[in-house]
């Protein structure tokens, strides 16, 4: 089986300082990683570097892309990297309106990337964006209001309508549950859950939340100073770590 | 009358070769924006600082200038610029769209027809179509050069669902050669088909933005639309009350205060000639 995104030694510095060094792992479809660590540990350079954000320093991101199978997409044109990130990638912001266009209405923005891949048709363009609005669980009257009406967690749920409605095949995504409310968190996990297996995505999650990978992800990363520390399942890992650092981060979470 | 202290047509002979090579390129590229060192002009920007320099460039002293503002001759921007070429550059000046080998416009295309050898160079304020909805010079740079062009149906798609129908009525978005999306500049929408399959040059310099794009004679030009929306060239949907015309466009003009109003052709060289032809619509004296 061909991994879907296949990483090897990606490093990225920034000047003497090391953003991430030396990242290898392999992703195949269906898969979703959990990569965690504390805040300035890489995570989310890692993450950028892999969604052609930021240029790394060393390293292949080779995706199996559907036309030509497995390509580099670090050394592929622009053109051709871009029109991945509208396509088979999503990118899911930590705060949504990093990932929404605010001046837009939900319709709008849910149907931005249709028109970016050629949907000519406003009929249609409206059916599939108040589709995706039910399943993300948004009322379909809120169709035409825009993003800056809605919460924080409508806005977020808006924000993963809007990324997965070309059918992608990779998602990345940067904390999707930071900064909204337990109740709110668990039921955006459950929809993420349930979205995940149901489309059959395979998904990069970063976050430092314990929770969210122990319910999203089957393999974990754990990072610490740009490093990988240790890596492996998911239930192994939180349940049997090895590393110091694994083993403190574990230890950390407050059980209520 | 000319002032002999300045240059032919005001701008200096190394500045309008400046603006000549622009304008080439431009023509060379249909749509796609050229930068250029737009010059201070003795105006203020946005009464037509891009539009002047660009007619300066293209000025022989053989040439008979036509300048419309709105349509019309004779409002200030109009007469302020043809003046102002009368004495710098002491051509000669005309109302006529059919006796001018120059027309500078500010968001109207003449309604006669225009004909190969003729140069309409319009007035633009805001070059890039793209600017209210992305505002990174350097991102729409990149969506023009790469031709990613979902995001101006993204506004489209947001007029239908606000207003029922496209709401855009005026500097309506269109594809170049299937190419380049470009600002026709504020022009109605109604004159956005004769953009298209022009015979005439068409120029346009927006100074403070300091951009220049051009249209070569016999260019495709389309209006961006839906399928299940196409496009439409709207106009009010009256006859002209001087001269009756019922195929150009109006503009409205609010008589009293009592509701009082009525609705004139904006081309005044299209509405005097037909009245001259005996033309008369229900308001004319």
């Amino acid at each position: 089986m061909t991994p879907l995104l296949s990483v090897e030694g990606l490093t990225k510095r920034y000047g003497a300082h090391l953003g991430c060094g030396d990242v290898s792992f392999d992703l195949y479809p269906g898969e979703v990683m959990g990569i965690v660590g504390e805040s300035g540990s890489g995570k989310s350079t890692l993450l950028n570097c892999m969604a052609g954000h930021l240029a790394p320093d060393a390293g292949r991101v080779v995706f199996d892309t559907r036309a030509d199978g497995p390509k580099d997409t670090i050394t592929m044109s622009e053109p051709e990297r871009r029109m991945l990130g509208r396509t088979d990638w999503a990118f899911v912001h930590q705060h949504a309106r990093d990932g929404l266009r605010m001046g837009v209405s939900a319709g709008g923005n849910v149907g931005e990337r249709l028109m970016a891949v050629g949907a000519r048709h406003y009929g249609e363009i409206r059916d599939q964006a108040i589709d995706w609005l039910g399943r993300v669980e948004i009322d379909a009257t809120r169709v035409d209001d825009r993003p800056t009406t809605f919460s924080g967690g409508m806005q977020q749920r808006l924000q993963i309508a809007r990324n997965l409605v070309t059918g992608p095949r990779l998602v990345f995504m940067d904390e999707p549950t930071g900064g909204l409310d337990v109740s709110v968190q668990a039921r955006l996990l459950d929809l993420l859950r349930g979205l995940v297996r149901d489309m059959g995505l395979s998904a990069i999650i970063v976050t430092h939340d314990l929770a969210v990978v122990r319910l999203l992800a089957d393999r974990l990363m754990v990072m610490k100073s740009g490093r990988v520390v240790e890596a492996g399942l998911t239930d192994q890992v939180l349940d049997d770590p090895q590393h110091g650092y694994t083993q403190l981060l574990v230890s950390s979470v407050l059980q209520v | 009358m000319t002032d002999q202290a300045y240059n032919f047509a005001y701008l200096d002979e190394q500045t309008k070769r400046m603006i000549r090579r622009a304008i080439l390129k431009g023509l060379a590229i249909p749509g796609y924006q050229v930068p250029f060192a737009s010059r201070e002009m003795p105006m203020p920007y946005g009464w037509g600082t891009g539009g002047v320099q660009v007619s300066a460039a293209v000025l022989t002293p053989e040439d008979r200038l036509k300048v419309i503002d709105q349509g019309a001759d004779d409002t200030t921007n109009a007469v302020s610029i043809r003046s102002f070429f009368q004495r710098t550059a002491g051509v000669e000046t005309t109302t006529k769209t059919a006796e001018a080998s120059v027309i500078q416009t500010r968001h109207r295309i003449p309604e006669e027809p225009l004909r190969e050898g003729q140069i309409l160079v319009y007035q633009v304020p805001i070059p890039e179509p793209l600017r209210f909805l992305e505002p990174r010079e350097s991102e729409t740079r990149k969506m023009h050069s790469l031709e990613e062009y979902g995001l101006m149906h993204v506004k489209l798609y947001e007029d239908i669902s606000r207003h029922g129908h496209i709401a855009t009525a005026y500097a309506y978005p269109v594809k170049v050669e299937a190419r380049y999306v470009m600002d026709p500049s504020p022009i109605p929408k109604f004159d956005n088909p004769k953009l298209s399959d022009n015979p005439a040059i068409q120029l346009f310099g927006a100074g403070r933005e300091q951009r220049i794009y051009a249209l070569p004679p016999w260019t495709q030009v389309a209006s961006l639309d839906f399928e299940d929306h196409p496009f439409e060239a709207s106009k009010a949907d009256h006859p002209c009350g001087l001269c009756g015309a019922t195929e150009s466009y109006l503009d409205e003009v609010i008589t009293d205060d009592a509701g009082g109003r009525m609705f004139v052709c904006s081309d005044t060289d299209h509405c005097d000639t037909r009245q001259a032809a005996g033309h008369r619509g229900k308001d004319a004296a």
